[in-house]
């Protein structure tokens, strides 16, 4: 007994305790929270361009959405991140949570993209022709009609993209960007205990993607209870 | 009012318009029948551009569509047209569904647009339905607050696409009790049906459609009772 208790205050101690490391924690979790709070933002605006895009009747926008989702989900958002980092922003004096936040963005946008895109078309089409044969135009109708009933079915989606973002942020450490996975790793480096901090990290992790969830649920419920 | 003129239309290889030509006039109730697959229902589509003609021309008083295809939205509000899955916007109240073209198109304010809509609910027999959304209402019900929003929009002519066939049994006849109503007052009405007793005693003439054209047309009694055509009989062999 004696000795489960020491293990654990003793794993407490290191990892938490020394050298005020729970402020790695704390701070690493605030750069994952504020990573895919921007990333959540510029992938909704980059998605809600690209669907417009890929809906609309321009054929050289269409063209480029199209091939713009295609890349950015065929290739794994790690490549993607040291890409932009290392490649593309490589002289650049932007801060790093700015260029992650771009590159997590933009690779969002292309699953935001799909979503609207889903959303809108599963809009019973009926809807568009009663709407145009009142005489409104294609834009009115989408306005009038179409949008308000499609975001109810993006909405629940684009909150699970949220989760998924939050988890996917996991890898900014590649661009030594001290997010909460990160933190975990730099704990490790010094006490040489990699059970404690990552089962730390996977538990800060488990319970926002929980409360996520929760209120994904709740707002699924409401949105079914004004159908 | 109406006039069509040598329309064709279609779909990847099939051909299913080849060459509709009629003229409609005003205050007439035409009824169009015909098996399914013969065209009545694009041909319907096709008077308000809801499908692009390959190649013809419509004339709506004397305006020629085709040629004024940007004009499109202004010209569809002469015309109403009423579906058979009645596409109501399920996000909005039978109130909000009736006012918002009157009030988004015709400038009309909020509240002329809500005493239309409330005369108009009175004219179809639901006049106190106004602040239900469309899912609470039965097949019936939601046909006659399509025929109210088409209504809203004071068209001069007046589309109605199988209105009764997606409905149960016991409510086909309030729906056809609204239309036949509105054709005593005098609309200018194409309907496409399978209600052949409403066909035959409302419409001021009856047109049957096969093989992408009109293949006989004429007033209710000379058809019913005395067609021209072999095909013609055969058809309403089979659904009389």
């Amino acid at each position: 007994m004696n000795s489960i208790y020491k293990v654990l205050s003793d794993a407490i101690y290191y990892n938490l305790i020394r050298e005020q490391r729970y402020l790695q924690f704390v701070q690493g979790l605030g750069i994952s929270l504020q990573l895919t709070f921007y990333s959540a933002i510029l992938g909704t605006i980059i998605g809600l361009v690209l669907a417009l895009a890929k809906l609309g009747r321009i054929k050289f926008l269409e063209k480029f959405a199209t091939l713009y989702v295609d890349v950015i989900r065929g290739t794994p958002v790690v490549v993607q991140l040291v890409l932009i980092y290392y490649a593309i922003l490589g002289s650049s004096s932007l801060p790093k949570i700015v260029v992650a936040s771009i590159a997590f963005g933009l690779n969002s946008g292309a699953y935001v993209c799909e979503l609207i895109r889903a959303g809108i078309m599963a809009v019973d089409k009926g809807q568009m022709e009663a709407a145009r044969s009142l005489g409104f135009s294609y834009s009115q109708s989408m306005a009038y009609i179409i949008i308000p009933q499609a975001v109810k079915n993006i909405l629940p989606a684009l909150v699970n993209e949220f989760i998924v973002l939050l988890k996917e942020t996991a890898i900014a450490g590649y661009i030594a960007l001290d997010d909460l996975t990160r933190a975990g790793n730099i704990v490790r480096g010094r006490t040489f205990d990699a059970y404690t901090p990552f089962i730390l990290v996977a538990a800060i992790y488990l319970y926002i993607t929980t409360i996520l969830s929760w209120m994904l649920g709740k707002l699924e419920r409401r949105l079914r209870e004004s159908d | 009012m109406i006039e069509v003129v040598n329309l064709h239309k279609s779909f990847g290889d099939l051909k299913v318009l080849k060459g509709v030509n009629t003229k409609i006039e005003k205050q007439e109730v035409v009824c169009v029948i015909g098996a399914s697959g013969s065209g009545k229902s694009t041909f319907l589509r096709c008077l308000n551009l809801l499908e692009e003609p390959d190649s013809g021309e419509i004339y709506i008083d004397g305006v020629p569509l085709m040629e004024h295809k940007k004009d499109i939205n202004r010209l569809r509000q002469k015309v109403g047209m009423v579906f058979q899955q009645f596409n109501l916007f399920p996000h909005m109240t039978v109130m909000e569904n009736i006012t918002l073209g009157p009030v988004k198109l015709k400038g009309m304010t909020k509240s002329q647009a809500e005493e239309k809509a409330i005369e108009l609910l009175r004219k179809v027999g639901l006049p106190d339905k106004d602040d239900v959304y469309p899912n609470h209402l039965s097949g019936g019900q939601k046909q006659r607050v399509a025929i109210a929003r088409a209504l809203a929009m004071d068209p001069e002519i007046m589309l109605f696409d199988e209105p009764t066939s997606a409905l149960d049994p016991e409510m086909v006849g309030e729906v056809l009790n609204v239309m036949k109503q509105l054709a005593n007052e005098g609309m200018t009405m194409v309907v496409v049906t399978h209600e052949m007793g409403f066909a035959r005693e409302v419409g001021d003439r009856i047109m049957f459609m096969d093989e992408g054209i009109i293949f006989e047309e004429g007033p209710p009694e000379q058809i019913f009772t005395n067609p021209r055509k072999e095909r013609t009989r055969e058809f309403l062999g089979k659904v009389l």
